[in-house]
């Protein structure tokens, strides 16, 4: 794959990202259910479906036409906090991708807008035990190997979120209805995290990393 | 442990069947919006500063029942225990407003604060000017930004209600909203957990003869597991915790509501008024008010809050002004 895809290679990245979501609709279900009420993979599968079906009525001029109708469709649809944060985070990441091709640079600095976005949006922090848990570092890896090419750079995202993400086992939730579970969360993974992981990953396989 | 057996048709259209059944229970008072799980007055005043109110569905009758004159002009219903998304509160928002602004009074849940803040901004691109009071009594967590909305959220939206029909602007409004909302507290307790309803699973897990203290309407952790204790022991605790938050003083008027989660018993609930009045009496707490029955449940949790509300004349006034609506209507 090249070091840069195309308005139309993007979307079908951003599409594969949503399939693996919807796959993912027990597991995520289970992992909320163990923190949280278990509403977080049903959440995110009808807002990745609205999201599939946004990406295939609405043209696209740019890259960031396609992150903001994705980020659009999850807050409408999605409901509860997941719709927010996640839509929040495409919707952020779709402001700075203002060109037709999609590379290694602007991927980084769509990461770390969605990131701004959704700690502007949600007030939570790094180590709250959430998904910028998993974000954080991947947009961090991302821009370390920024220069490597996009399917390095996306590859390197992803594996920084599934480690992120696995981190979270050990934190007590300072954010969100698993905030007021305490210690009792300790030993499992934020759902939202691993949502990160599930995206990040299958966008990475598409771009070719 | 068995599956809690519902009346219910297709999960998925839980929300939408409990829309209808309002509407058609408020007899031409209340309308649905085509585009959002909504519902709005009919005949707002034009001119009136809109009050709306909304959250997660599952806690009937709050929010969704609580529209009608003198209380609030729409209300937003998310899916089971989540937040609507802001698209919804946004076209409740359009349709509520009468020119003088809407104020948004829902309870303090991450998702519901970041989907209304979100929806605040989409209308304030319309010109829509939005203030929000968030709803949070409960006082079983120690951190005020922490805490939740739970049955206070009836004496604020009460109040709300009346606020907002007379209020000359959205400021005034606000101001005294945000006064209700700072002398009201709230504690419940569980004695068994209500169910997820589309899945028929227990929102938590409570051991064989224990209760649970300040746990919360989604069977968030609360203060203390304890042993099951009689009626007026527990009553003493609760008080007890209510008191000390604010604290209420020698001398202070209040108004109390006993809140059924869903499947306490009224029997259960008269007791517990009775060792309550005793308590705030001997603690030279004057009762001017009180209201028991089920205005914000969690499915068919068994357990109960207190709320108590320190009133000055204004908030005394307002909180026995005329209202109508489904679940609750005074003359």
């Amino acid at each position: 794959m090249s070091d840069r895809l195309t308005v139309d290679q993007t979307k079908a990245a951003l599409v594969a990202a949503a399939d693996a979501i919807i796959a993912s609709t027990e597991r995520l279900t289970k992992a909320d259910q163990a923190i949280g009420d278990g509403d977080h993979g049903l959440g995110m599968a009808r807002g990745m479906k609205a999201a599939k079906e946004a990406l295939d009525k609405k043209p696209a001029a740019t890259v960031g036409d396609l992150f903001k109708t994705v980020g659009m469709a999850i807050v409408s649809t999605s409901g509860g906090a997941s719709g927010a944060v996640f839509g929040t985070l495409f919707t952020g990441a779709g402001k700075v991708l203002t060109a037709d091709v999609l590379d290694a640079e602007s991927f980084a600095t769509a990461l770390l807008e969605g990131q701004k976005a959704v700690q502007a949006r949600g007030k939570a922090e790094p180590g709250h035990k959430t998904m910028l848990d998993a974000l954080a570092p991947a947009a961090e890896a991302a821009r370390a190997n920024a220069a490597a090419g996009l399917p390095a750079a996306a590859r390197a995202a992803a594996k920084a979120a599934a480690e992120g993400a696995e981190r979270t086992k050990d934190m007590v939730a300072q954010f969100g209805r698993a905030r007021t579970l305490g210690d009792r969360a300790l030993g499992h993974p934020d759902p939202g995290a691993i949502s990160v992981t599930i995206i990040l990953d299958a966008f990475a396989t598409a771009a070719g990393g | 442990m068995t599956k809690v057996q519902k009346i219910i048709n297709d999960p998925e259209n839980i929300v939408a069947e409990v829309i209808d059944g309002l509407v058609l229970a408020s007899h031409g008072r209340l309308r649905k919006l085509e585009d959002a799980p909504a519902l709005v007055r009919t005949g707002i005043e034009p001119g009136k500063v809109a009050l709306l109110v909304g959250g997660g569905s599952g806690h009937e009758p709050m929010y969704s029942a609580y529209v009608g004159k003198g209380l609030a002009d729409a209300s937003v219903c998310g899916n089971i225990f989540a937040s609507p998304p802001p698209n919804h509160i946004h076209a409740a928002t359009v349709a509520a407003n009468q020119g003088k602004g809407v104020l948004y009074v829902y309870g303090n849940y991450a998702g519901d604060v970041m989907n209304f803040d979100m929806a605040a901004e989409m209308a304030a691109e319309d010109g829509i000017e939005v203030r929000t009071v968030l709803v949070n009594d409960d006082v079983a967590t120690d951190r005020p930004e922490d805490r939740r909305g739970i049955g206070g959220a009836f004496y604020i939206v009460k109040i709300a209600g009346a606020a907002c029909a007379e209020a000359k602007s959205l400021d005034e409004a606000e101001a005294v909203v945000n006064k209700a909302q700072a002398n009201t507290r709230t504690i419940g307790v569980a004695v068994r957990a209500g169910s997820l309803p589309e899945t028929g699973e227990p929102t938590f897990e409570l051991g064989e003869g224990e209760i649970e203290i300040g746990l919360g309407v989604h069977g968030e952790p609360g203060v203390e597991r304890r042993a099951l204790m009689p009626a007026d022991e527990l009553t003493a605790n609760m008080i007890d915790r209510l008191v000390n938050d604010l604290p209420f003083k020698r001398g202070d008027r209040v108004a109390m509501l006993l809140n059924n989660l869903g499947a306490t018993t009224q029997m259960e609930l008269l007791i517990v008024n009775r060792k309550a009045r005793q308590i705030l009496q001997e603690k030279g707490i004057e009762v001017a008010r009180t209201d028991i029955g089920a205005y914000f449940t969690s499915q068919e949790m068994a357990g109960f809050s207190i709320t108590l509300i320190r009133l000055d004349d204004e908030l005394a006034r307002l909180i026995e002004a005329p209202c109508e609506s489904l679940p609750f209507t005074q003359r």
